[in-house]
């Protein structure tokens, strides 16, 4: 093992569309200011965006406002969301999406220049190669320095004000220890953690990529960050087998969700997210499944563009289409909801931030996936979080001086790789212990399995079981850096597992159903549960902490216990 | 789903290896390459847009309902080729017009 040591002024933890955009952001802001982007895999096609993506879902269309997407995605959420955070980011959407334009994205337009819109709030583009286009800019970046294939598995933090991290080269068996003035965290969300809808070989055929595994949520939490709303998981309603999204045939082509029967089953269950997964699996639960997107007679040039949509962001499916001879307008396209990830961008899962995206760690910045409070983010929210939390850790390191990593910090990191990467002890694999826990999350916690319903004594069992597996991981063993990777991995899903169980249990309604189905408290309650479920590591225990909502309309909130 | 790479084409460029997200493609002693974790593949095909002689192709796992059908890419005159080849000797190909959006 080599030890390598850097200093840097902002140090981004993840290279993916919220890093890549506070990189550039922060470069054209400063010059001076020197900047270290850390990257697990390679910022060319990392993260969310590695196939492309379909569509831009979060845009202010003609007509609309701000505002107005605040208003939908606080409705959506149900309330449970913070209003500074949503207005912040829609305020900045189309600026950010005219200059993914300027780089080089493909948007459709109409005869007058004007973009085509999807909907009330979508763009059609071509987004197959989304990623390399942000890659490439921020490579041109003279201030900004790129580390590929460097995985970050802890932060230091001394008196509550975070003074860097560490990381291991995972293919070239290095340990870095990164001294810097501000740390933006940008590692997205968590996929992993339950069971997935294939188990066996296609394991990772999820539609979360199963690379971020929550880093960032962990590293948080172990370090007592306050964390928002992890009781809201996201489950996504996407194409049996392939877990193609099905955006593009709703939203896009009109396809309706219809069971077994033909009957059009949406209007039943209302049209919010959750209740689109909640409406899914009654009706199976029901007898009347499976249930599917309603694609027969589409014309076929509607087909064609469908094949070629799905080729530039889920090949998979438009592979299945011509391989099983089923073409969509022959076909209707059997939908399934995916096992529940925790994704700040799509629900409000994430650190508990400031306007200015500032965490409760001083110098810490959080944007993305990994930040709480504000969901239906997508693409363009998660570069406009970029470009924000980007503006306030510069601001930050202005009036801020180098932290200095301790000694004794390093060595017991030193050593606690040099455990796992020594003498075999271990009668588990890494492997092993993570479908355990994938199970555990499955069976007690509310995964596919129940039906995504869960009730207290099952949270119970759950938990006692995650603490067993994470007191069993301390003695897994690693041939490479790669395999040390996997162990780092397993141990922050298990972190998150124990939050996931803990706000879980603390909310004691059913506030989205699916989402966070809890059988001892069916129903809603708006008179006790219009709040935030929050909570931190203290002595290595969850402990929760309920807020009330901010105000209607509320512009700015700063930390203040 | 996961890739398999045609050792017999591989030209040991590394760029495969160099762009997976999940770090899974190794190159070996005789600097070709290969998959390490078969099982762990997204699907996202990032490297099969990358390889310059098309030694890549992926494939739906029969638990997903996977028929045998290998697919890879070809850069023809600008197009972004997606050639599908199914078990029976068919071949299905489609080209996309990078500078052209999705219509839905
Ligand atoms: C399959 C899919 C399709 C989507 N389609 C659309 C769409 O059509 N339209 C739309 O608007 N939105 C879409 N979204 C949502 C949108 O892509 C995401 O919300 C957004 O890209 C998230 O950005 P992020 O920066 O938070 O995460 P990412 O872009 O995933 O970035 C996280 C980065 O952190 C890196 N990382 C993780 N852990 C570590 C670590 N420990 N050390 C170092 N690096 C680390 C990862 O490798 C990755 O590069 C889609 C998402 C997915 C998954
Ligand atoms: S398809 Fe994507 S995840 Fe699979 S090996 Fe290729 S680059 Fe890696
Ligand atoms: S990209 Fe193709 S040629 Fe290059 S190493 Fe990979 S398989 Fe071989």
């Amino acid at each position: 093992m080599r030890v390598e040591r850097l200093k840097t002024d902002l140090l981004i933890i993840g290279g993916g569309t919220a890093g890549c955009y506070a990189a550039l952001t922060a470069s054209e802001k400063s010059d001076a200011t020197e900047i270290l982007i850390c990257e697990k895999a390679n910022i060319k096609r990392s993260g969310c965006l590695a196939a492309g993506v379909n569509a831009l879902n979060a845009y202010i269309v003609e007509g609309r406002t701000p505002q107005d997407y605040v208003d939908y995605a606080k409705k959506d959420a149900d309330g449970i969301v913070r209003d500074d955070l949503l207005y912040t980011m829609s305020e900045r959407l189309n600026k950010v999406t005219e200059r993914l334009e300027q780089l080089g994205l493909v948007i459709l337009k109409d005869e007058n220049g004007k973009y085509v819109v999807r909907g009330n709030r979508n763009l059609k583009i071509n987004g197959e190669n989304i990623k390399p286009i942000l890659a490439a800019v921020v490579e041109k970046l003279p201030n900004v320095t790129v580390l590929n294939r460097v995985n970050i598995i802890d932060f230091s933090v001394n008196g509550n004000k975070i003074n860097g991290a560490f990381g291991i080269g995972i293919e070239n068996d290095t340990f870095y220890i990164i001294e810097a003035k501000a740390v933006i965290i940008a590692t997205g969300g968590a996929a992993g953690l339950y069971k997935p809808n294939n188990p066996g070989f296609s394991r990772h055929k999820m539609w979360y990529p199963p690379f971020n595994t929550g880093a960032g949520y962990a590293m948080g939490i172990k370090h007592g960050a306050e964390m928002t709303t992890f009781e809201m998981r996201f489950i996504a309603l996407r194409c049996k087998d392939t877990i193609a999204p099905t955006g593009t045939l709703a939203q896009g082509a009109g396809a309706k969700q219809i069971n077994s029967l033909g009957e059009v089953y949406e209007a039943k269950y209302g049209l919010t997210t959750s209740e689109r997964v909640y409406g899914t699996v009654n009706e199976n639960i029901e007898g009347r499944g499976p249930c599917y997107l309603r694609t027969e007679g589409i014309s076929p040039e509607q087909e064609e563009s469908l094949l070629k949509a799905y080729l530039n962001m889920a090949p998979s499916q438009t592979i299945r289409w011509i391989e099983s001879g089923k073409l969509p307008s022959q076909a209707n396209v059997e939908i399934e909801g995916t096992e529940p990830y925790i994704v700040g961008g799509h629900t409000a899962s994430g650190y508990w931030v400031d306007t200015k995206r500032a965490t409760t760690i001083s110098g810490l910045f959080a944007a993305g996936d990994v930040a709480g409070g504000c969901p239906q983010k997508y693409v363009t929210g998660a570069l406009a979080e970029g470009e924000i939390a980007a503006v306030s850790a510069v601001d930050y390191i202005s009036e801020n001086t180098t932290g200095s990593i301790s000694g004794s910090e390093i060595d017991a990191h030193i050593s606690e790789i040099e455990r796992f990467i020594g003498e075999n002890r271990s009668q588990f694999t890494t492997e092993q212990l993570e479908e355990a826990m994938q199970t555990v999350m499955d069976s007690y916690a509310g995964g596919i399995k129940t039906n995504y319903r869960f009730n207290g004594k099952q949270l119970d069992i759950a938990d006692y079981k995650i603490r067993q597996l994470t007191e069993l991981s301390d003695a897994l063993h690693a041939d490479d850096f790669q395999e040390l990777m996997y162990i780092y991995e397993l141990r922050e899903r298990l972190t998150i597992c124990r939050s996931v169980i803990a706000h879980l249990r603390a909310r004691h309604e059913t506030r989205w159903h699916s989402f966070a189905e809890n059988l001892d408290h069916p129903e809603k309650d708006d008179i006790n549960w219009r709040k935030y479920v929050n909570s931190r590591m203290e002595n290595g225990e969850i402990k929760i902490i309920l807020r009330d909502l901010t105000e209607e309309g509320q512009k700015t909130y700063e930390h203040s216990n | 789903m996961s890739i398999a790479i045609d050792r017999n084409k591989c030209v040991g460029c590394g760029r495969c290896h160099e762009v997976c997200p999940g770090t899974l493609i190794k190159l070996g002693a005789d600097k070709k390459a290969y998959i390490k974790y078969p099982k762990d593949c997204w699907g996202c095909t990032s490297c099969i847009k990358e390889c310059p002689v098309y030694a890549i192709s992926f494939y739906l796992g029969a638990d997903i309902g996977g028929m045998g059908s290998k697919v890879h890419t070809e850069k023809k005159d600008g197009l972004l080729c997606w050639v599908i080849e199914q078990p029976d000797g068919k071949t299905a190909e489609i080209a996309i017009d990078p500078k052209e959006s999705n219509k839905y």
